[in-house]
This record gives C-alpha cells, sequence and structure tokens, in this order.
C-alpha cells in the first residue's frame, strides 16, 4: 500500500516539475493588461488573437510554418531513398551515410549551425529564406530517418516475396505493397521534424536570423526588450500544437513502438 | 525477398539524392568551418584564408580554461540529476499500462521539441518576482515577500534539468520496457520487495545503459545554448554560449570554429565511449 502511494507521489511529483512552467505561463497568457502577473488579474483571449492580428506576430508565424512545411518535407525526401536502399540492398559502406544523417542531431546544435553559417557566407548564399529551409531539413533528416528505417524493419519480407513471385517489378512492389506498409512510419517522421523545426532556434537564427523572424528567434528578441503577453500566449499555442501532432502519431500509430518498445508485447 | 548487393549501376539511383545532398550541406560545411578555424581574423568581422593556429591558442588562456571547466561541470550535474530521477521514473512507467504509457510519452515528447526559448522563457516567468513560484511560497506564509530566484545557478540548472529529463525518460525507455520481466519474477519469487529487487536486480543488470544513458544526456547538456543566457549570469555562460556570442556578436568567426572544433571533439569522444559501452552490452 505504502509503495502505492510512494510511486503515485513520484509521478506527481515528475509530471508538476514538467508541467508547473507551462502552467504559469498558460496563467499569465490570459492576463487582462500588459503584466507579468499570476495568478493572472482578469481573464482575456486578446493576447492569442494578437498572434494573428499584430503583423510582427502573424508574419514571424507564417515564415516558420513554411519553413517546417518545407524543412520536413525535404528532410522526408532526403530519408526515404536512403532507408529503402539500406533496407533493399546489401551495402555495408553505404551505412556511412545513415550515420551522416544521425550526427547532426547527436553533435551539440550549435555545432551545425556553425558549420552552416560558414557554408552559407563562404558561398554567398547567406541571409536567403530558403537556405533555412535546406539547414532544417539537414539537422532534422535524423528523425524520418529513423523512423523509416523501424518501419521497413516491420514488413514481413515474405509478403514482398510473394508480390515479386507473382511477377511485380520491383517498382510496382514498391507502391503496391512497401509504401501501404511504411506510410504511417512516413507521416510520423514528417510529424516528429515538423513540429522540431517550428521550435528551432539556433540553426535558424545562425542561417537567417538576420533577415527572417520565425516564432523562436522573434520571442527571444521580444524577451531581450522586455516582457509581452504575446510571448505567453504563442508558448501556449506551441505547446499545445505538439500535444495534438504527437496525440495524433499516438491515436493512429504505435507511439511505444516509435519510441523503442517491441510491438509484440501483449500488456 | 533476400537483400541483394547492388548489381548495375542504376541500383544505386535512390542513393543519388541523400548522398548529395548530405555531403554538400553537411559534410561540406562541417569541412568549411574546420577550415575557417585555422584562417585568420581581420577587423570588422571577416576573415582571410591562413593557416594559423592562434584561435586554438587561445584556449590555453585561464578565462578559457573557466568556461570549460563550468560546462563540464555543468553538464555532469545536469546529466547525474536527469538519471537519478529519470531512471526510477521510467521503470515505473514501464510497468504501467499501455494507455497510461502512451499518455506520457505524449506529454514528454510535448514538453522535449520546445524550443530552448520557449523553456527559458517559462522558467524566468517562474522564478520572477511578480508571477513566480515565491509568490505560492508567500500566500501559503512560508515566505515574507515574494522575490526573483533568478539571475542564479539553481535557476541555470533546474533549467536544464527542465530541458534534459524527457530526452533522458525517452532515451532509457527501449531498455526498460524491453528489460527481461523473468528477472523480476525471480526476485520477487525469492522474496525480496519491489524496492530491493529494483536496487539489488533490475539498477545492476542495466549499469551499462545508465552509464552510456549518463554519456548522452551529458552531451545534450554540453550543447545547451540559451538557457545560461537566460537565466544565468555571463559567469553562468557555457561553451555552447561562448561560441554562439563570438560567432554573432563579436563577429569572431575563427575562433569560435576552434572552439566548436573543440566541443566536437569532446562529443565525438564521449560518443565513441558510449557506442563502446552499448558493445559490451550486446557482448555480456
Amino acid at each position: 500500500m505504502i509503495e502505492k502511494f510512494l510511486r503515485r507521489l513520484y509521478f506527481i511529483a515528475v509530471a508538476l516539475f514538467l508541467a508547473a512552467p507551462l502552467i504559469v505561463v498558460l496563467g499569465v497568457s490570459v492576463n487582462e493588461r500588459q503584466d507579468l502577473a499570476f495568478p493572472p488579474k482578469g481573464f482575456s483571449l486578446a493576447w492569442y488573437a494578437q498572434i494573428f492580428t499584430d503583423e510582427g506576430w502573424r508574419n514571424a508565424l507564417f515564415a516558420s510554418v513554411v519553413l517546417a512545411l518545407t524543412a520536413a518535407a525535404l528532410a522526408v525526401a532526403i530519408a526515404l531513398p536512403l532507408a529503402w536502399f539500406l533496407w533493399r540492398r546489401h551495402a555495408p559502406w553505404a551505412h556511412i551515410f545513415q550515420l551522416l544523417g544521425v550526427a547532426p542531431f547527436i553533435l551539440p546544435p550549435v555545432i551545425t549551425a556553425l558549420g552552416l553559417l560558414t557554408f552559407w557566407a563562404t558561398t554567398g548564399f547567406y541571409g536567403q529564406p530558403w537556405t533555412a529551409a535546406i539547414s532544417h531539413a539537414i539537422f532534422f533528416v535524423t528523425l524520418p530517418l529513423v523512423t523509416l528505417s523501424l518501419g521497413f524493419a516491420s514488413i514481413d519480407r515474405s509478403l514482398v516475396e510473394a508480390a515479386s513471385t507473382m511477377g511485380a517489378d520491383d517498382r510496382t512492389v514498391a507502391k503496391t505493397v512497401v509504401l501501404p506498409l511504411i506510410l504511417p512510419y512516413l507521416v510520423s517522421g514528417y510529424a516528429f521534424a515538423f513540429v522540431l523545426s517550428l521550435n528551432e532556434y539556433i540553426v535558424a537564427y545562425m542561417t537567417v536570423g538576420f533577415t527572417m523572424e520565425t516564432l523562436p528567434i522573434k520571442i527571444f528578441n521580444a524577451l531581450r526588450y522586455g516582457y509581452t503577453p504575446t510571448m505567453a500566449s504563442v508558448t501556449v499555442f506551441f505547446v499545445l500544437i505538439a500535444a495534438i501532432v504527437f496525440g495524433l502519431i499516438a491515436r493512429f500509430g504505435d507511439i511505444r513502438r516509435l519510441l523503442g518498445a517491441m510491438s509484440s508485447d501483449g500488456k | 525477398m533476400r537483400r541483394e548487393a547492388p548489381k548495375a549501376i542504376t541500383d544505386y539511383a535512390p542513393l543519388l539524392f541523400p548522398a548529395l545532398m548530405l555531403i554538400v550541406f553537411f559534410v561540406v560545411p562541417f569541412s568549411t568551418m574546420i577550415a575557417v578555424s585555422f584562417f585568420k581574423r581581420q577587423q570588422g568581422g571577416f576573415y582571410t584564408p591562413d593557416f594559423v593556429l592562434d584561435n586554438y591558442a587561445r584556449f590555453l588562456s585561464t578565462f578559457f580554461g573557466t568556461v570549460l571547466g563550468f560546462s563540464l561541470m555543468l553538464a555532469v550535474l545536469v546529466a547525474v540529476c536527469c538519471v537519478a530521477i529519470a531512471f526510477p521514473f521510467t521503470y515505473l512507467l514501464t510497468k504501467r499500462s499501455r494507455k497510461v504509457q502512451t499518455l506520457w510519452l505524449v506529454g514528454l515528447l510535448s514538453v522535449l521539441s520546445l524550443s530552448e526559448v520557449i523553456i527559458g522563457f517559462a522558467w524566468s516567468t517562474l522564478f520572477s518576482r511578480t508571477a513566480g513560484i515565491t509568490n505560492l511560497l508567500v500566500a501559503l506564509g512560508l515566505m515574507a515577500e515574494p522575490q526573483a530566484l533568478l539571475p542564479s545557478f539553481g535557476a541555470v540548472l533546474t533549467g536544464m534539468v527542465y530541458q534534459a529529463l524527457p530526452y533522458t525518460i525517452l532515451v532509457l525507455y527501449p531498455a526498460l520496457v524491453r528489460l527481461d520481466p523473468t528477472l523480476l519474477e525471480a526476485a520477487r519469487t525469492l522474496g525480496a520487495s519491489p524496492v530491493k529487487a529494483f536496487f539489488n536486480v533490475v539498477t545492476p543488470a542495466l549499469r551499462n545503459t545508465i552509464v552510456a544513458t549518463l554519456i548522452m544526456v551529458f552531451v545534450f547538456a554540453l550543447g545547451s545554448y540559451l538557457l545560461p543566457q537566460i537565466l544565468g549570469r555571463p559567469r553562468h555562460w557555457t561553451l555552447s554560449v561562448l561560441i554562439t556570442d563570438q560567432a554573432i556578436y563579436q563577429s569572431n568567426m575563427p575562433f569560435a570554429a576552434a572552439m566548436a572544433v573543440f566541443l566536437v571533439l569532446i562529443s565525438l569522444a564521449l560518443v565513441g565511449l558510449t557506442l563502446l559501452v552499448g558493445r559490451r552490452e550486446a557482448a555480456a
């Protein structure tokens, strides 16, 4: 009994630690006036409306969403053929590209950011909006690469074998058997890359920080000049987007499997 | 279908685009950065191709030594705190129902994906005088009047533990969820209490996983570039903050690049160590 109580207490403590700053930000975001006060004084959703009505915030939101959509698409476009090749062919040396795809994610982000900064500065494209999309795609290619590798690994090879025995060529097999099977992994890889790109600061800042404002850059710039409640509402907005996206992945896919649990354990 | 070795040159076609992208936009930038670290700095933020070791020679200053020492100390502290909290937690989580696990994983991923800017802002609010946690303590009568808890070392540490905790849990999760349940059953059958079984059976069995996770979280914490800036004082700045500062505000790219190369070497050595630990685990 006491063990069960202690366990529950532990879970509550961790949950509280993770939620506390977000609860305070949620409270602050509904203040009626432009004060940093908690518990909030009055109630107003005006700061949420401001994300869409204020030109600066709206542009930043638009820039962030466009960047995340294109970067995630590009990341998937890089990861899909690579993961397919590694699954289809026996070519050990090709794993070096897998390593290259994972490296930017494991190394401290400031390194990738600085590398890309020197690169774009040297090639003369520094500050162009599209450089941020490519930079994010490389930075987050790990995510679709990992989910797609898991997806390919889960395909029962006898299914593919059956299809090719019946006369389907590689292209037909890929389209009619493989693609439907890995689609959930493709979608979650895209979603992971999208959410992380939306939140990314340092790579975006070092590549296009002086010409374009994404939401995280905008929040940081605003933070340096003091406090506006819109930062709080944008934060809540971001948490909601992440929770919705990951919630959808959990609803339509197997998030436990994606995070490394085996699919066949019955519980 | 068996995996076949590529025969015709056209079999390599799918590799073309990914390989090209990764080489042009990762390998080349990385090499550019290494090259720049040997360049000579010009006044006004420019640099000229050269081969000088000045940028690396600056590492020998006490200032750099202090920053490096502080970064390593902070990262170790974050890693130890995170694993100490996360290991028992993740273990208990894997014992819960599938639905509870899924719910927690969604929450953890949502926090993990948050921008450092947002985490920094959220904690600076929580530690502020007007909207912070001290107001709660005042309301409970534990404190006379609210006060700001930042900038301070405690604030930096809390923020970084917050940032790294979901990561730690997600790194530990696969190892713990796959842990052989018969191990625990045996311990329980032989009369060990759940707590005792956890400390005497589960923890030693996963010793290598714990070491590998400590290193992973250490590297993760080394990468934190904003929290020390938002929640701390300049003396709480880490190597990552210093690199950003030199590159952007001091416009000293060669020195920033040299520090980045140094950071890569530390990280790579540690990641290599993790792989070694992992291999020993697989062999055992």
